[in-house]
C-alpha cells in the first residue's frame, strides 16, 4: 500500500473529513463552478478581494476526498494572497499534477500543497485535484464556470 | 449473515484457464476483474480465431473476387448466422452488425424516427436507462416534436408496470428500455412490457447490453422488435454489435448512414437501396471484430449456459449477502429480480475513492455514474461503485471485495 498511503495521506483524509472554509460566501465578487462530469464531482468556489488581495476564498460542493481536501488546502493557502501570487500557484499546482514541475527538484510556492505530487502516480485522479484550482482561476479571470475531463 | 444457497457445480477453475487476463497480476496483486458489465474478458478461443483472421484472412468483404474477400465475407456472414441462433432471430439478415449498443440504438432511433415519429407523437423510456439510450431519443423528439414520457420506478429500483400502462397511448411510437439495468442490475419484465405495448400496436427496442451477458435470449419468444448489444459485454473484441430488428420494421426503415456497401444502384439522380442488412451497413465493417463475436458466441454454444447463468446468480446473493453485512455499506439497487450488477455507496466515503483504494488491491471496480446520471438523481448520489460479476468470478474474489471494502472505511476511519 506504499503508493496508496501517498495519496491518502494523513492530512488529507483528515481535511477530507473536516474541509475548511467549506461555507458559502456572502454577496462574494467572484464565484465559479467547477464540475468533473466524469466524477460527478461538482464545486463552486467564491472570492472576495480587497483590491487586489483574495481576502475570503470559501468554497461547497460534493467531490471524493482528493478534490475536497485539494479545495480545503488550496482556499487555506490562497487566503491573503494577492491575485497574482494566487494564479502562479496555480500554475505550479497544475505543472505539478501533470508531471511538469517536480516540486522536490525545481524551485516553486507550493509548500504544503505538495502532498499532492502524489496523484501523478493515479493518472484517474489527477482531475480530482486540479478541478478546485481551475475554478478558483476561472472565478479570478471572471469565466464563472469550468469543466476538467 | 443470511444463508446462502449452496453454488451449483461449475468447474470454475477451469473456465478461468480460458480467459489469459484472469492470470496476471494488477498493482503486483492477483487481477480481481469486477467490471464485466462495462466490459468482459476475452477467452483464448476468441483471440485465436481473430488473430488467425488478421494473419491469414485479412481482406475487404463483400467486394472482391479474390480468394481472401471471398474467405472473409463467408467467415463474416458465418459471424451473423452464429448471432441469428444466439438470440433465436428469425432470419439472419434481421441481425445487422454495428459498433455496438451506442450505435445501434443511433440507428433505431434515427431511422425509425425519421420515418414514423412525428409532431406531438410520445417515445417512452424508462428511469433507468443508460444515457446512450435517452440521448438518442431527445435529440429525435427535438427534431420531429414529439415528447418524451418516462417509466419512474420505485426505491427497490423496479419500474412500476402500472405507470407504463397508463403512459402507453395513441401518440406513442415507441418505448425503448433497457432489459437489465447497468447501474442497478434490475431485470426488466420486457416480454410482458413489449405484449402491453403491442395492444396499441407500438414496436418495442430492447437495449440488452446487460441482458446477453447474463442469461439466455430469444427475441422471437420476446416478441422484441428490436434488440441491441454490444460484443465487447460478451467476451468479444470491442467494436462490435448487433441490432436485431424484425423485417417488416427494418425494410420500411429509411437508411441510417449512407456511402458504399449498403446501395443497389447509384447516379446522381437517385440512388436505390440494398436490402437488409446491407441498407444499414454503409461502409467497412470491423470484419475482426465481428468475427470475434462469432467465436465468443461459439464459446457461450460450448458453455452450459444456463448453469453459467445460475453459477453467476449465486455469486451475487453471496455477494449481496457479504456486503450487506458491512453496516457502512448501502447497496443501491433492490429489486426483487437482478442480473449480477452490486452497485453500492459506503456512508462518507466518495466513490472514486473506493475504486482507486480497490484497484490497489487489484481489484477492478467502476466508480462512477455509470452513464445513468438520472438513475443517481434519484438515488440522490453523486456516484456509485460497481462490481459486476461474471462467470469466471470466484466466492474467494467476493471475499477479496469484501475484505477490501473493509480496509477503505479503515483508511477513512
Ligand atoms: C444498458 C447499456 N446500454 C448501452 C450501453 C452502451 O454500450 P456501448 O458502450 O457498447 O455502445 C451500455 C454499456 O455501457 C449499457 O450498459
Amino acid at each position: 500500500m506504499s503508493e496508496l498511503s501517498e495519496l491518502y495521506q494523513e492530512v488529507i483524509l483528515e481535511h477530507n473529513k473536516n474541509p475548511r472554509n467549506f461555507r458559502e460566501i456572502e454577496s462574494p465578487d467572484r464565484t465559479a463552478d467547477g464540475n468533473n462530469p466524469l466524477c460527478g464531482d461538482a464545486l463552486r468556489v467564491y472570492v472576495k478581494l480587497d483590491g487586489d488581495t483574495v481576502t475570503d476564498v470559501a468554497f461547497k460542493g460534493s467531490g471524493c476526498a482528493i478534490s475536497k481536501a485539494s479545495a480545503s488546502m488550496m482556499t487555506q493557502f490562497v487566503k491573503g494572497k494577492s491575485r497574482e501570487e494566487a494564479e502562479v500557484i496555480f500554475d505550479e499546482f497544475h505543472r505539478m499534477v501533470t508531471g511538469e514541475l517536480n516540486a522536490e527538484a525545481e524551485e516553486n510556492h507550493l509548500g504544503r500543497l505538495k502532498i499532492f505530487a502524489g496523484v501523478l502516480e493515479f493518472p484517474a485522479r489527477v482531475k480530482c485535484a486540479s478541478l478546485s484550482w481551475h475554478t478558483l482561476h476561472a472565478a479570478l479571470q471572471g469565466e464563472g464556470e469550468v469543466t476538467t475531463e | 449473515m443470511k444463508a446462502v444457497k449452496e453454488m451449483t457445480s461449475w468447474d470454475v477453475e477451469a473456465i478461468r484457464k480460458d480467459f489469459p487476463v484472469l492470470s496476471r497480476t494488477v498493482n503486483e496483486k492477483p487481477l480481481v476483474y469486477l467490471d464485466n458489465s462495462a466490459s468482459s474478458q476475452v477467452p483464448q478461443t476468441v483471440i485465436d480465431r481473430t488473430s488467425k483472421y488478421l494473419a491469414e484472412e485479412h481482406s475487404n468483404i463483400h467486394r472482391g473476387v479474390h480468394y481472401l474477400s471471398q474467405h472473409a465475407t463467408t467467415a463474416y456472414e458465418a459471424a451473423r448466422e452464429k448471432v441469428k441462433r444466439f438470440i433465436n432471430a428469425g432470419d439472419a439478415k434481421e441481425c445487422i452488425f454495428v459498433r455496438g449498443t451506442t450505435e445501434g440504438i443511433n440507428l433505431v432511433a434515427y431511422s425509425y424516427g425519421r420515418k414514423f415519429i412525428g409532431e406531438g407523437d410520445e417515445i417512452i423510456l424508462s428511469a433507468m436507462e443508460h444515457h446512450s439510450n435517452i440521448v438518442p431519443w431527445q435529440i429525435v423528439a427535438e427534431e420531429r416534436g414529439a415528447k418524451i414520457r418516462v417509466i419512474p420506478m420505485n426505491e427497490r429500483g423496479e419500474l412500476i408496470i402500472e405507470e407504463y400502462d397508463k403512459l402507453l397511448n395513441e401518440r406513442t411510437k415507441i418505448v425503448a428500455i433497457a432489459h437489465v439495468s447497468n447501474s442497478l442490475g434490475t431485470v426488466n419484465p420486457i416480454k410482458e412490457m413489449i405484449a402491453t405495448a403491442h395492444k396499441f400496436g407500438v414496436p418495442v427496442l430492447v437495449d440488452a447490453a446487460q441482458s446477453v451477458p447474463h442469461f439466455p435470449v430469444d427475441v422471437q419468444d420476446l416478441d422484441a422488435d428490436f434488440f441491441v448489444f454490444s460484443g465487447h459485454k460478451i467476451f468479444a473484441p470491442t467494436a462490435s454489435g448487433i441490432v436485431y430488428g424484425k423485417r417488416e420494421w427494418l425494410d420500411a426503415m429509411p437508411p441510417y448512414q449512407t456511402g458504399g456497401g449498403m446501395i443497389r444502384t447509384v447516379s446522381f439522380e437517385k440512388t436505390t437501396y440494398a436490402p437488409i442488412p446491407e441498407k444499414f451497413e454503409a461502409g467497412t465493417p470491423g470484419i475482426a471484430a465481428g468475427i470475434g463475436l462469432g467465436a465468443a458466441i461459439d464459446y457461450l454454444n460450448a458453455l452450459d449456459f444456463e448453469a453459467a447463468a445460475e453459477y453467476e446468480h449465486s455469486l451475487l446473493e453471496y455477494a449481496t449477502a457479504r456486503l450487506s453485512d458491512i453496516p457502512e455499506v448501502k447497496i443501491i439497487g433492490t429489486a426483487a429480480n437482478k442480473a449480477s450488477v452490486l452497485s453500492f455507496t459506503i456512508e462518507g466515503i466518495h466513490p472514486h475513492d473506493i475504486g482507486t483504494i480497490l484497484d490497489q488491491q487489484g481489484i477492478a471496480v467502476r466508480a462512477g455514474h455509470h452513464c445513468a446520471q438520472p438513475v443517481m438523481q434519484f438515488f440522490d448520489v453523486p456516484a456509485t461503485a460497481r462490481a459486476s460479476f461474471a462467470f469466471y468470478n470466484t466466492k474467494e474474489e467476493v471475499d477479496k471485495l469484501a475484505d477490501s471494502i473493509q480496509k477503505v472505511i479503515e483508511v477513512f476511519a
